[in-house]
Parts: C-alpha cells; structure tokens; sequence
C-alpha cells in the first residue's frame, strides 16, 4: 500500500493522541467501528461556550484510519459544534488523498465526529434548552 | 523510501537466489543454449544432461526416481495439473476429493473449480493449531473418493502436517494422496516412499532457486495417470508439453542439492532464531499469541497475533522491514486471512497478526533488530489504541455492542 506523505505524516506525528474524562459533562465521546471489522476509533471533544477546545483520539486501525482521526481532530479545534458537525467524509479522503479501498476511514472520522458531538448534546441538553 | 534498505523477513513468498545456484545457470544462458530436445546434436545433448543431471538432485531430495519428476512453472501449475490431471482421468470412476480450508488459494481455487464441473469437494477444518484431525479425515472418505490433496506445510502458519499418517489412511483406503510441498520441500525430510505419497508439488524459488519454475512428483509404481494440462510435443513423459527452460532446470537442481547439503544446520539455525525472537517478543510485550502449533512447524516462520493493534499499521510503523500480513487491510478483500479464521482466530486478533519469515540469509543481528523495532512499535500503537486503553481499564471488549460496517 503507498501512501500520500500527509497519510506518512499524521500516521508518524499523529496530531491530539490522548483520552479526555469521559465523565466531564463537558466532554463528548464517540466510539465507533468494531474489531473485527479491523477499525475502532475513539474521538472525545471537551466543550466550551459552544466551541471546541480540545479534542482528542485514539484509533485502532491501519494507517488510514490512524491519519483520518488525527486530521479530524485537528479540523475540530477551534469550531463551534455547528461548523464541526459539517466536516464531510470526503474532505478528509480528498485532503488525505485516500485510495478507494481506504475510504471506508474517512467515512469512520465522519462517523465519530458526529457521535461525539452527540454525546456532548444529549449530556447537556437541558443547558441547551435553557440557553434557547 | 527504497525497497532494497528493508530488511527481508519475508521467506515465506519468496527468498533470493543462492548466487552458487546463479552462477551455474548462466552459461545455459548463452553459449550452452540448445534446445534439451533436439537429438540430433551437441547443443541439445549438453543442455539434456545439465537437465537430467538436475532432475535427479530434486529427485534426491525426497528419494524419489528422477523418472518420476515433471518439470513445470511452478507450484501453483504444478498443483492444477495434479488436481485437475487425476480429477480428469479418473473422473468417470470416482467423484469425490478431500482438501484442507487452509491450503493455498491455488489448490481451493482448482477444486471450486471442479465443482462447477460437477465434483464434490469437502474442505475439512483444522484444529486449533492448524493440523488436520486425522479421525475426521478417515471419516471423509468415501468409497467414491478419489484423492486427498493436504499441504505438508502452511505458507502463513508454517505449521507440518502428519503427512505420513495421511499418507497410510490413503494407501489403506485406495485413495491418491497429493501433498502440496511448495513450503516445506528443502525445508523438512521428505520421502515419497516411506511417506506414501502419490503426487507432490515443488517450487523452486521458495528454496533460493530461481522463479519460473517447479515440478510435480507423479509415482510410477503403482503408475498414477494424469491427463495433461498443456499439450503439445509430449515432453514430459507427456504431462507437461513445452521446452525445459534449461537454465531454470539447471538452478532449480543445484538448489535442490544445496537444500540437501544444509538443511540439517539451516534448520537448527532458524531454530535458534525463532526461539530467541519469541522469548525476546513475549518478555517485552503482553498479549501476544503464536497462530498454530509452536512444535510442528518450520522454524523460519512465525505468525503472531499483537491484540489491540492493527497489522497494517504495525507494517507501517515497521516501514524499515519487509513483512507480509494476515490482517485484511494488506489484501484487497478486506478480509481478514482464511487460514487464521480456519484456525479459530477471531477476527479482531486476525486483523493484528504478522507473518516472520527468517531464512538462509538472516542474521542473528538482523532478529535482534527485528525484535527491538516490532516491541517499539507495537508499545507505540497500543498507546494509541482505544482497545488497549479499554483492556488495561478492564473493560471486556466482548461485553460491548460494536456497530459493525
């Protein structure tokens, strides 16, 4: 498998490894993939005032999959749950430059974006209703 | 990145040519050129004792009569013609062929082919470690079974097969036995007479002799009829139609006579290098697991699973090394490799496996090397891992409900 230096670059320096408290209320947590399927990624966002400002990963998987959360939570900091919750599948694989057969990764960032955001927005949905 | 700075470890898929092997193809090249056919000259004389001089030192190697040897392009023709050759001679007598779920894609893929003409097939499982059950293999046998066909050694696990106690269930049940050898030919000791075995597939270049070429063992007595898959001049003892490449034969034959030279020392080289990896792998690195038997097998291949880290990641954290892996994401199925799943191997340890290949030309440096860099990578994935991170929370990674895609 060949990879574009930018795959090499976050695989070598992955940007954001690390967990945050699952039990913050201001933290969101997505896990998703499965094992056996060969992917799991864990993508954990801490919340503040409506914007990111820190977001975090660890991911199991092959060099894609490692590339495409660390690009993910590199995009996410600094953005409102709004702007994050935009981040498209296909921007990562373009950026990325990611083969066919390695598309399914971006599709998992995507994936875990959105779980964390909401995971974050179900902890704290009566705060929201309230700032409504 | 240059291909050439890795270290090899892949032994399994291919190994470099022994340059005494080398040196002694070349003059077939040029000035000894003639066609190993033609009868009526020198040029052709040379070249059909160079071959037959070669045919017999792959006879040797597994005691069998030169006479019985078929040059042909390798082990997965080699293979097909023993497969397809007996299913298409004997076919309006019996119907029925055995075969392991772990065997080479080239011996499934011929056997589904002949289901699509109408054989039947049965794919035995293994056990755990990787060998056949031989009570369930006497149990397949039908009175319409024509053939066994079980691999000596596996080309991912390296695990040996009983190949002799197969061989007796088929001489007791009237069966042909074929045992595709391409791993362990040159590798282990091996004896068609002693061993009972009917039909064997070589490769060359699994044994530092050159590509392009392998030979099928066919017995004479009792003589096993083929049908031939290439027709033509009826070289061969008319098996196998075409010109001998006379250089192929030749490195091919002084291969064979090298693996017979040394493959006492080699084996207790190898040996000693996969005992020094595994010890030096399981003192520095938790839930690791060995895929198939750790006694039965060849010393120069091992296949480790690395729980909670991805194979193909582990591949390019390894990017120094040349390594082949059992995880999906290396294939472009995206499957995780048939052999571990046939084993047992759950598909979340079958994604992490590698395979280690060490060979005639590895070092005791270059294990050592190989040691350090995988314990230093797998450390630097697991860090990385939301599975390690949950495993060492003690969370049960079966007891959560995965979202699979």
């Amino acid at each position: 498998m060949s990879y574009t230096e930018r795959v090499i670059d976050h695989y070598e320096n992955p940007r954001n490894v690390g967990s945050l408290d699952k039990n913050d209320p201001n933290v969101g947590t997505g896990l998703v993939g499965a094992p056996s399927c060969g992917d799991v990624m864990k993508l954990q966002i801490k919340v503040n005032n409506g914007v990111i400002e820190e977001a975090k990963f660890k991911t199991f998987g092959c060099g894609s999959a490692i590339a495409s959360s660390s690009l993910a939570t590199e995009w996410m900091k600094g953005k409102s749950l709004d702007e994050a919750q935009k981040i498209k599948n296909i921007e990562i694989a373009h950026y990325l430059s990611l083969p066919p057969v390695k598309i399914h990764c971006s599709v998992l960032a995507e994936d875990a974006i959105k779980a964390a955001i909401e995971d974050y927005k179900s902890k704290n949905k009566g705060e929201m209703a309230d700032a409504a | 990145m240059t291909s050439s700075k890795q270290l090899y470890f892949d032994y399994q898929a291919t190994t470099p040519m022994d340059p005494r092997a080398l040196a002694l193809m070349l003059p077939y090249f040029t000035e000894k050129f003639g066609n190993p056919h033609s009868k009526s000259h020198s040029y052709g004389w040379e070249s059909e004792d160079a071959i037959e001089a070669a045919r017999a030192h792959i006879a040797h190697l597994i005691k069998a009569d030169p006479k019985e040897i078929i040059f042909t392009s390798g082990a997965t023709e080699s293979n097909n013609l023993a497969i397809k050759g007996i299913a298409d001679f004997y076919g309006d007598q019996k119907r029925h062929i055995i075969t392991l779920s772990t065997e080479h894609k080239c011996v499934l893929d011929t056997c589904r082919h002949l289901e699509q003409k109408g054989f039947e097939v049965t794919y035995l499982p293994v056990l755990q470690n990787g060998i056949v059950d031989l009570d369930l293999l006497k149990s397949s046998i039908r009175a319409d079974t024509m053939l066994v066909s079980i691999m000596a050694v596996n080309n991912e696990i390296g695990v040996i097969q009983p190949i002799a106690e197969i061989g007796q269930i088929c001489r007791d049940r009237n069966v042909f036995f074929h045992t595709d050898a391409a791993q362990a030919f040159g590798k282990i000791p091996l004896d068609v007479e002693s061993m009972q075995i009917d039909l064997m597939s070589i490769s060359a270049h699994k044994i530092y002799g050159p590509k392009g070429i392998g030979a099928l063992y066919v017995r004479r007595k009792p003589r096993i009829r083929l049908n031939a898959l290439i027709n033509g001049g009826g070289q061969e003892r008319g098996m196998r139609s075409g010109t001998l490449p006379t250089p192929l034969c030749v490195g091919f034959g002084e291969a064979a006579r090298l693996a017979a030279l040394e493959i006492v020392d080699e084996n207790k080289r190898l040996e000693s290098f996969k005992n020094y990896f595994w010890e030096t792998l399981s003192a520095g690195l938790k839930d690791i697991y060995l895929n198939g038997d750790f006694n039965n097998r060849i010393p120069g291949n091992l296949n480790i699973s690395f729980a909670y880290v991805e194979g193909e990641s582990l591949l390019m954290g390894l990017k120094d090394i040349a390594l082949s892996s059992g995880s999906a994401c290396t294939s472009s199925s995206l499957e995780p490799s048939y052999v571990l799943r046939a084993l047992g191997v759950e598909e979340e340890l079958a994604h992490t496996s590698l395979r280690f290949g060490f060979g005639r030309f590895t070092t005791l440096e270059e294990v050592e090397f190989l040691a350090k860099r995988v314990i230093e990578v797998v450390e630097k994935l697991r860090e990385m891992s939301p599975l390690w991170e949950m495993a060492q929370e003690g969370i049960d990674l079966k007891s959560i409900e995965w979202a699979g895609h």
